[in-house]
């Protein structure tokens, strides 16, 4: 086998739980590369999920350029960039996080689970201020949309402005939900990491939730510009 | 002491030999169980009762149109229920029943079993998969009590947008049948990738394990997109975000390239795992190895990869380019060269063979049948010129028919009636099942060959009255219906009472080559009681056969 170097036995000492190579494998190394290949085909299926989205941007984008050069200036860039700030620093405590659960460090692997999961939060409170900020001006999405006197001005003259935020609300609210979601995982992370369930020799689920991590903070490196830097 | 012997030696034989259907008893070992064989009865069940919810909505359709004016919907009363009849049907069997059947029923079963595997790779996923299936259908029942969609299986827009709130619900229902379907590939692919045997190299895999690899590659690429298009629809419903609504800026059409990005690939997900089936049945019920193995499975392939940039056929009257439409025409004549191999190397393999013309073989012969009339008129239907005329007619409906109904779901019970002593150990009146099988080519037939001939003729689907110069043709085709629905339900009732009165079946019943085969029958819960080593390219090499009679 050419990956034995993963067949680590479960390290002595700490409170270790040794992990029990579940009965259709025939070794760790079989069981963790069907887990990180499937993990790899759910990716890739949000990439296609997204990729809907972002092929409905760019038709519209096609079609009403205008538009959404307009009202992407609208969008706030200094926190968006805050946030992408903070979720690629998210990315850096993830990576972190797993190399220190392959190196079996498990205080260490928690305090930076924990970061992670601070940076996430805080990316869906500047999220929350700055959906407020749209909702207070009456930028909704789709028929809701209804700018008050502040706003109207902007869109005046602007080919169905509710269309560009429409994607704004969905693609980012999609994304948030993502965020989420990967709250949750790491807190699951935590909590099972703290009975110290994953170590070098089971490492599967902290590289994997990683993984998705990853994804999420991906894709918004990808809304960012498409949103708030509109081409 | 030694005269007791043979006595409990007896007694011990009496006693039915441990298999996965009785190592454990009770609710729970069959809702919480891991094991792929338990979740592919359990998907066999749930699926055909699809199939039958299905089947009598298209009774229904079928009843109302053998008067012009409507039987049970007419102008008086309202045609309304009608729309909501044959959208019902067709959500049922697309999501309900032609999608998983086959990969959740008999691949779940087959599939770990050909390759020499104890299970899929991921067991827990899999009954997850199962569970998504139930939620979603759960939703689809909750939107029929709400007041049912009407919008056809393929929620066009604009109309979806306006319609009953139930098509939120209804979209829910696809958006989580996808996830479920997508879980069932991710885990398709990783078991063929990861839990080969010993020595069962990719090209020593049987063909059905090549179909379903090439159906679950599909399934994780395309469903994603169906699951944002029906978000975003029911967005679209609940929020007006505009984007497929032409009030708000958006476009209707944008719906169709997405819906059929998602639903043309899917037309491959439901005919890829029948084909499978079919080339595992010709060539166990011929004893002959598959003609053309090779080429074969890079047919299957081929048609997963063309199958993504052809979906533009659906919509050469929504105003496309013509150049796009070129381009579409030509790639699904492409289509036509794989499938073609694939019609060739079963007749080629079926040719000279020592064939018996047991009831999974003559489903089989009924499907290759049928199926090149569904492939033929599909070329029909790929050309520009003629698919202008045939466009939205019951040319259309037929065609889809023959390659659904008349393949896929006979494929599907071709493949029951080929595992089922497999699966349970019990063998189902023969007779009755040739019957059967009879029943439905005949039947569908009838149904069907009026449906081409109206459609060229103009009549439109989706209609629920129509002219008074088509009613010959709707009768027949209502007689033809009645002819399914009595096979299906000879078929229903003859291996149901087989599960609690079919004498045992012995072990490898129809004598097949490949690994599903060379178990215990029905199969012990790890599957195998020796590891198994595939040694052999010749994996459809039934000369044991002849050894073992030899023997005897």
């Amino acid at each position: 086998m050419s990956h034995a170097v993963l067949e680590t036995p479960t390290p002595s000492g700490g409170n270790f739980r040794p992990h029990k190579v579940a009965h259709h494998f025939t070794s760790a190394v079989q069981e963790f590369q069907s887990l990180k290949l499937a993990f790899w085909l759910f990716l890739v299926t949000e990439v296609m999920l997204f990729g809907g989205l972002f092929a409905g941007y760019y038709i519209y984008h096609e079609q009403y350029l205008e538009t959404f050069v307009a009202c992407g200036k609208l969008l706030n860039r200094e926190l968006g960039s805050l946030n992408t700030i903070i979720l690629l620093t998210s990315s850096w405590t993830m990576a972190m996080g797993v190399r220190a659960c392959q190196r079996s460090k498990q205080r260490e692997m928690i305090n930076w689970l924990w970061l992670t999961v601070l940076c996430a939060c805080g990316f869906m409170v500047v999220k929350y201020f700055e959906y407020t900020a749209k909702f207070d001006h009456g930028v909704f999405p789709g028929s809701f949309f209804a700018p008050d006197e502040t706003y109207a001005p902007f869109f005046e003259g602007l080919l169905h402005p509710n269309i560009f935020f429409s994607f704004y609300f969905t693609m980012t609210g999609i994304h948030g939900f993502h965020v989420l979601l990967g709250i949750f995982a790491i807190l699951w992370l935590i909590w099972q990491g703290g009975k110290g369930r994953f170590h070098a020799g089971f490492s599967a689920p902290v590289d994997l939730i990683g993984l998705y991590w990853h994804i999420v903070d991906l894709i918004w490196i990808f809304l960012f510009p498409l949103l708030y830097l509109v081409p | 002491m030694t005269t007791n012997v043979p006595v409990a030696d007896v007694a011990i034989e009496e006693q039915p030999k441990e298999n996965y259907l009785n190592c454990s008893k009770g609710f729970w070992s069959w809702a919480g169980t891991l094991d792929h064989k338990r979740i592919g009865v359990m998907y066999l069940i749930g699926t055909t009762m699809a199939f039958l919810t299905g089947g009598i909505f298209a009774l229904g359709i079928r009843v109302q149109l053998w008067s012009p004016d409507g039987v049970m919907f007419t102008q008086e009363t309202g045609l309304a229920g009608y729309n909501q009849m044959f959208t019902l049907h067709g959500v049922f069997m697309v999501f309900m029943f032609i999608i998983p059947a086959i990969p959740g029923a008999l691949a779940n079963f087959a599939l770990p079993l050909m390759l020499g595997a104890k299970d899929v790779a991921l067991p827990r996923l899999n009954l997850a998969s199962f569970y998504l299936w139930l939620i979603g259908t759960g939703f689809a029942i909750y939107s029929i009590l709400t007041g049912a969609v009407d919008t056809g299986w393929t929620f066009y827009t604009p109309y979806s947008i306006q319609t009953e709130q139930s098509v939120v619900s209804m979209g829910l229902a696809v958006f989580i049948l996808g996830f479920s379907s997508i879980f069932t590939g991710m885990n398709f692919i990783v078991t063929c990738h990861k839990l080969r045997a010993p020595g069962q190299t990719w090209f020593r895999m049987p063909l059905f394990c090549w179909a379903i690899y090439a159906t679950a590659i599909l399934q994780v690429l395309a469903t994603p997109v169906l699951g944002i298009t029906v978000l975003m629809l029911a967005f679209e419903h609940l929020y007006h975000i505009g984007i497929f609504d032409p009030a708000y800026g958006g476009d209707p059409v944008l719906f169709q390239h997405f819906f059929w990005f998602y639903s043309h690939p899917a037309v491959y997900i439901m005919i890829l795992p029948g084909m499978g089936v079919i080339s595992e049945v010709v060539s166990v019920h011929a004893r002959k190895p598959l003609f053309g193995y090779r080429l074969m499975a890079f047919s299957a392939i081929s048609i997963a990869v063309i199958s993504f940039i052809v979906w533009g056929h659906h919509m050469f009257t929504s105003g496309q380019s013509e150049f796009v439409m070129m381009a579409f025409s030509f790639l699904t004549f492409l289509v036509a060269i794989p499938t073609a191999i694939k019609e060739f190397s079963w007749v080629a393999t079926i040719w000279k063979g020592s064939i018996a013309l047991t009831a999974p073989m003559l489903y089989a012969m009924a499907f290759l049948v049928i199926f090149s009339i569904g492939g033929l008129t599909g070329i029909f239907l790929g050309a520009l010129s003629t698919d202008i005329h045939l466009h939205d007619t019951y040319f259309v409906v037929a065609h889809f028919h023959a390659v659904m109904m008349g393949s896929t779901a006979l494929a599907f019970f071709a493949g029951v009636h080929h595992w089922w002593p497999q699966i349970f150990g019990k063998m189902y009146n023969e007779t009755l099942a040739k019957i059967s099988a009879c029943f439905t080519l005949v039947g569908f037939m009838v149904t069907f060959l009026p449906q081409f001939m109206m459609g060229s003729q103009g009549m439109p689907r989706r209609y629920a009255t129509y002219l008074p110069e088509w009613q010959g043709y709707h009768q027949v085709s209502t007689i033809g219906a009645f002819i399914l629905g009595t096979g299906f339900a000879l078929m229903i009732g003859y291996l149901v009472h087989s599960l609690f009165a079919g004498k045992p079946a012995r072990e490898n019943y129809w004598g097949g080559a490949t690994l599903d085969w060379k178990t215990a029958t029905p199969p012990v819960h790890t599957n195998f009681d020796e590891d198994p080593v595939v040694t052999t390219d010749e994996i459809y090499d039934y000369s044991f056969l002849s050894e073992e009679k030899g023997k005897a």
